[in-house]
């Protein structure tokens, strides 16, 4: 079975239906490129699996285990929601650090929370707790390097230019690290010469156990990150396949009109 | 009357108003809290009837409503809430402040919390963050930043507002200081008095002064 399994998600706002039945699925470290005009409902997808709108119906399962499901009536425990919440990490496109913490501190802040409870609960010492938060530290340091930002470690969000943000905010996803990595166009609140270094940072975040699903208007990125690309039209998938399919071989007419649309962007190669 | 006899009176009023000045803080800081979850309910009718709550005490002078809670329980359903003499008086006045302060920072508070972006609450639940560690780590210190400013007028318009009390005869430092000027012609007591809120005024600005200096660290 698929390592995500996105089964017949419906979601409307009043009269207003924005994702009709949405399937697909996603082996492990696949990357996904969500694609499609302006309100074809890719962000409320991200949004849906990350609990951040509840889905009319449709189940979503993660490695075998159903996450959501909206015919389930029993509200599940605080932990098992929190569980569900973390096999999924967010990277927003107005990236919503946190401004009163430095950049360490948004990247270990809710790994020592949760790392706290967990011990706590284990009757951990003081000394087993100190050691956890240095382990926190370290790993914070390490997602830092990887994205660039060693430097900016004791910054606050405010500091920091928009690129450097949305790596700082990269990273405070890694930190979890959850199952699927989704990006909510993570380049289009930034000045055209910042997209680069961030969609360089998420190029280099492919690997064998990192799955990403990246909804992006960065067509260029799209067809050389992704294994898979989804376009979206009106709520449905509209096409689906590799990226050769959809942008060398549309066949659907309304991705043929989306492309020839859209411009070529400046992401570069190096 | 002596130096000595006038000066203790007006310490004795200065006590008054310092009790009234924090008493009402203490009780009307975590009263505008609950009014102010009263005022955003999601249920509209205890949203509309805290809002209109609201706007009747944010509209009507305080001294008005000094003498409301004061004299109106006794007067129309010979209620007597507060017992005669000094201690009653004082909590009449305690009473108005509180409930004035309340609605006031109650306000202050949903300007607070309402400039706080959705993001930041969806950042910390997509993060595993409970309700408690969102609002304990991050809102709470954004909200106070954000609460500071507003809020310090606020409390240096209360020091000044407990003079007031004397509308119900509550022997608050203006009070004394209008007996003896009244009766035995004497001014040097205005004087007094005038320092008196000089320094108060004073030390809370250095105070709250303080406090915005070390959120400075960050902007939002
Ligand atoms: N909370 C909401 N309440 C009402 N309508 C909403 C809400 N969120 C989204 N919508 C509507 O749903 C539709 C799809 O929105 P969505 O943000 O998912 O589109 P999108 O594909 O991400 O577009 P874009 O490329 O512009 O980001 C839009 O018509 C939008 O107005
Ligand atoms: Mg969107």
């Amino acid at each position: 079975m698929a390592f995500l399994k996105v089964n017949n998600i419906t979601k409307s706002f009043g009269e207003l239906n924005v994702l009709k039945g949405i399937d697909f699925s996603l082996e492990k470290g696949q990357v996904l490129s969500l694609i499609g005009s302006s309100g074809s409902g890719k962000t409320t997808l991200l949004r849906c699996l990350n609990f951040l709108e509840t889905p009319d119906s449709g189940t979503v399962t993660v490695r075998e285990k159903t996450v959501f499901d909206a015919k389930r009536t029993s509200k599940p425990s605080l932990r098992e929601m929190r569980e569900n919440q973390l096999k999924f990490g967010m990277v927003f496109q107005s990236f919503n650090l946190f401004p009163q913490h430095s950049i360490r501190k948004n990247l270990t802040l809710a790994a020592s929370l949760i790392e706290k409870e967990r011990l706590k609960k284990a009757h951990a010492s003081r000394a087993d707790i100190h050691t956890a938060m240095e382990r926190i530290d370290q790993h914070a340091n390490e997602v830092l390097a990887q994205v660039g930002l060693s430097d900016k470690a004791d910054s606050y969000p405010y500091q920091l230019s928009g690129g450097q943000c949305q790596r700082a905010a990269i990273a405070r996803a890694l930190m979890l690290s959850p199952d699927i990595l989704c990006f909510d166009e993570p380049t289009s609140a930034l000045d055209p010469e910042l997209t680069g270094e961030v969609l360089r940072v998420i190029r280099g975040l492919r690997s064998e156990d990192r799955t990403m699903i990246i909804v992006t208007h960065e067509m260029e990125f799209a067809r050389h990150v992704s294994d898979r690309v989804i376009f979206m039209a009106d709520g449905v998938i509209a096409e689906e396949g590799t990226p050769e399919e959809i942008f060398e071989h549309p066949k659907n007419e309304k991705l043929q009109a989306f492309l020839s649309h859209t411009k070529e962007t400046s992401f570069q190669e190096d | 009357m002596t130096f000595a006899r006038i000066n203790a009176m007006l310490l004795e009023g200065f006590g008054t108003s310092c009790q009234l000045f924090l008493l009402t803080l203490v009780l009307s800081l975590p009263l505008g809290l609950i009014i102010m979850f009263g005022s955003t309910c999601k249920f509209t009718p205890l949203r509309w009837l805290t809002r209109t709550f609201v706007w009747i005490i944010r509209g009507t002078p305080l001294m008005l409503q000094l003498f409301v809670v004061f004299y109106v329980p006794g007067m129309l359903f010979h209620m007597h809430l507060f017992p005669s003499g000094p201690e009653g008086r004082f909590a009449a006045a305690l009473t108005a402040f509180v409930i004035n302060y309340a609605c006031y920072f109650s306000e202050i508070y949903r300007g607070g919390f309402g400039s706080i972006t959705r993001g930041q609450y969806e950042a910390a639940q997509v993060l595993g963050m409970t309700r408690w560690e969102t609002f304990r780590h991050v809102i709470l210190m954004q909200v106070v930043k954000r609460l500071l400013p507003p809020m310090s007028n606020e409390i240096i318009t209360l020091v000044k507002d407990t003079s007031l009390a004397r509308t119900i005869m509550v022997a608050e430092i203006f009070f004394i200081n209008e007996t003896e000027i009244l009766t035995k012609g004497i001014v040097w007591p205005l004087f007094y008095i005038g320092v008196f809120f000089l320094i108060f005024v004073g030390a809370l600005t250095l105070l709250f002064n303080y406090l915005e200096k070390k959120l400075s660290y960050y902007k939002v």
